[in-house]
């Protein structure tokens, strides 16, 4: 019982980050609307939404303003690492001082680069300025590929250390005891949770070791990716395409190349079916396996994340929306309340979409690696008897 | 405010995506609270499956909703 | 649609691909085999341990029913050798009446025949004695009677007449 208070303390700070995390993220909002030059108006509002959802070239934290009227940001640069058309280039974040809307050229290897809306262009040849088209398109710049240890990609690298650090040192724990103590309790559980909850009744109590790796491994990255957007860091990983692009086509790898013969036939050459029709159902099984299972998967979560992020955002606007109706502290006070309770269900849908990512997974890999029953799945005239899995597949 | 007619026919189909999202999200929540009062120790077992079937279908709404983006 | 692909950056696909890879690689290798492993191993111990309690409990089951089963057995034979008691006791005592009995009746029976011989002895006593007796009263009587000679020649008459009957 020794661990009861630790786990107390343990909720309770986490309580308390979190109800912190609306009052932070609140505050430096509610003292610029005594500052002209900052997020007032809607517009303003929904560019720093966008700013937060995107992905970001340095690790901004807050931004105030001195008394000699400067702005000052407070965070730090993130390394520049871009394959543009004369080779590698590589600098830091800081050299564009904090600039995102192309008026600053940083030239390196023969190349100039802007950083415009925190994507960085190279401009052409000769050119010493972004010209912009009527929509605010570049038109004389072009997208090298950008390797950089982006916000995003800093995220990423610290939730991987993380998990190491965590999940080895519950393994080294099992090397001594064979019960884990502290933080190892909290981890074990859920380990067994994802073992048995998710991999073996979905992919077979046979087959299902194989795969627990890559699940574990997706389940706790999403999740805890999840959690940290939730702080006031200012994460949105799994809310970034590319990301969850990532790992449903991992998902989509791993299934198709698991995939036993059954599996084939059933896509390729549907038994029980009019061989008129066979043909027709590969097509609608081949875009369904390889198009819109992992367009699902991607889109499911990156959409679930970007939503919460852009309403938790918007709530916490209403201090600024809202004021001159409200005042000021009916408006705090009413975004306080709704987007403390949007934060929790947040917290809740950062578990769920987790869930239901590594669940559809295992569903796939399941669907891919199980073994057709031939003796009883037929009936008299040889058609196979759609059983519960078949028509789950139909969904998809 | 030409702008805004721009957005209209998106938002109306935002909105029937969402109209047609919900009566099913809601089909499947009252079929699945059903399915737990009558069989109250299968509660387990119909809450992956209704899990599952919300998620194929929002992954369909929002597969809707970015195509009309 | 325009602006999901604006928002996707190939190049942080690629990163998060590697990472990921690296990721997925290092967990397995350091983290989920180990921990499956001794999972495993400690859930097969439990269930070891709680086959093992379960056949101890058997075992336990069983003795205890041998133990019945030898109670039952003892009680059983004890049952039997009170009742071969009791029937030797009655039997003995049976026997005993019996003995006595006839013992008893064996007594009265020679008493019985004592006392007929006796009887017998007695009477035949009484027989003889009265025989000597009446011989002697009749000796006396006919001493008497045969004193005078009207008396003698009187029975000699009687007598003789008796015989004429004759």
């Amino acid at each position: 019982m020794r661990l009861a208070p630790n786990t107390l303390h343990f909720f309770g700070i986490i309580l308390f980050l979190f109800s912190t995390l609306s009052v932070s993220a609140q505050e430096p909002m509610a003292q610029n609307v005594n500052d002209g030059d900052r997020v007032n108006t809607n517009s303003e509002i929904d560019a720093y939404k966008n700013h937060h959802i995107k992905d970001a070239h340095d690790f901004h934290l807050y931004s105030y303003t001195n008394d000699a009227g400067e702005r000052k940001h407070v965070g730090f640069p993130l390394p520049v690492i871009i394959w543009s058309s004369n080779g590698l280039a590589t600098f830091m974040s800081s050299e564009f001082h904090h600039d995102t809307d192309g008026k600053v050229i940083v030239k390196q290897n023969g190349s100039s680069f802007v950083n415009l809306h925190d994507k960085i262009y190279e401009l052409e040849a000769g050119a010493t300025a972004v010209n912009f088209d009527a929509e605010h398109h570049p038109t004389n710049a072009a997208l090298p590929l950008d390797f950089s240890i982006t916000k995003s990609v800093f995220g990423i690298l610290m939730i991987g250390l993380l998990m190491i650090f965590w999940f080895s040192g519950l393994a080294r724990q099992y090397k001594k005891k064979q019960i884990p103590t502290g933080f190892g309790r909290i981890l074990e559980p859920l380990v067994i949770y994802v073992r048995d909850e998710i991999a073996k009744p979905n992919i077979g109590e046979k087959k299902y070791r194989k795969f627990t790796g890559y699940l574990m491994t997706v389940f706790f990255f999403i999740w805890i990716l999840n959690l940290f957007g939730l702080t006031p860091l200012g994460f949105n990983v799994t809310g970034q395409i590319a990301v969850t692009a990532a790992l449903a086509i991992f998902t989509l790898v791993i299934y198709t190349f698991s995939g036993n013969k059954d599996y084939w036939m059933h896509i390729l050459w549907m038994p029980g079916v009019p061989y008129v029709l066979r043909p027709i159902l590969a097509i609608i099984e081949l875009a369904g396996a390889f198009i819109i299972k992992p367009f699902s998967l991607l889109v499911r979560l990156f959409a679930n994340i970007t939503a919460g992020h852009i309403v938790v955002m918007s709530l916490i606007a209403i201090t600024i929306t809202l004021k001159n109706e409200l005042g000021a502290f009916g408006s705090t006070s009413l975004s306080f309340v709704l987007s403390l309770f949007l934060t929790l269900i947040e917290l809740l849908v950062a578990f769920l979409q987790a869930y239901i990512f590594t669940m559809l997974s295992a569903l796939f890999i399941g669907m891919a690696v199980a073994e057709h029953d031939h003796d009883h799945g037929h009936d008299d005239h040889g058609h196979e008897v759609a059983d519960a899995e078949d028509v789950r597949a139909d969904f998809i | 405010m030409e702008e805004m007619v721009s957005w209209v026919p998106n938002l109306v189909g935002a909105g029937l995506i969402v109209i047609g999202a919900g009566i099913g999200l809601g089909k499947i929540g009252g079929a699945a609270m059903e399915g737990i009062a009558r069989q109250p120790e299968a509660a387990g077992k119909i809450q992956t499956a209704m899990i599952i079937v919300a998620a194929l279908l929002e992954g369909l709404a929002f597969g809707a909703l970015f195509l009309g983006k | 649609m325009d602006q999901l692909l604006n928002d996707f950056s190939p190049g942080l696909f690629i990163m998060q691909t590697i990472i990921l890879l690296v990721l997925i690689f290092l967990m397995v290798k350091f983290a989920w085999k180990p921990i499956l492993n001794s999972l495993n191993d400690r859930e097969e111990g439990i269930q070891n341990a709680l086959d093992a309690a379960e056949k101890a409990k058997l075992e336990m089951a069983n003795l205890n029913a041998d133990n019945e089963r030898l109670l039952n057995e003892a009680r059983a034979e004890r049952e039997t050798m009170m009742k071969e008691a009791r029937e030797i006791k009655t039997k003995m005592i049976s026997d005993a009446k019996e003995e006595a009995q006839a013992e008893a009746n064996k007594t009265i029976a020679h008493a019985q025949a004592a006392i007929e011989s006796e009887k017998k002895a007695a009477i035949s006593e009484l027989k003889s004695t009265v025989a000597t007796l009446s011989v002697d009263i009749a000796e006396k009587m006919v001493k008497g009677e045969l004193s005078d000679k009207s008396k003698q020649l009187e029975l000699v008459n009687s007598m003789l007449n008796d015989a004429k009957l004759n």
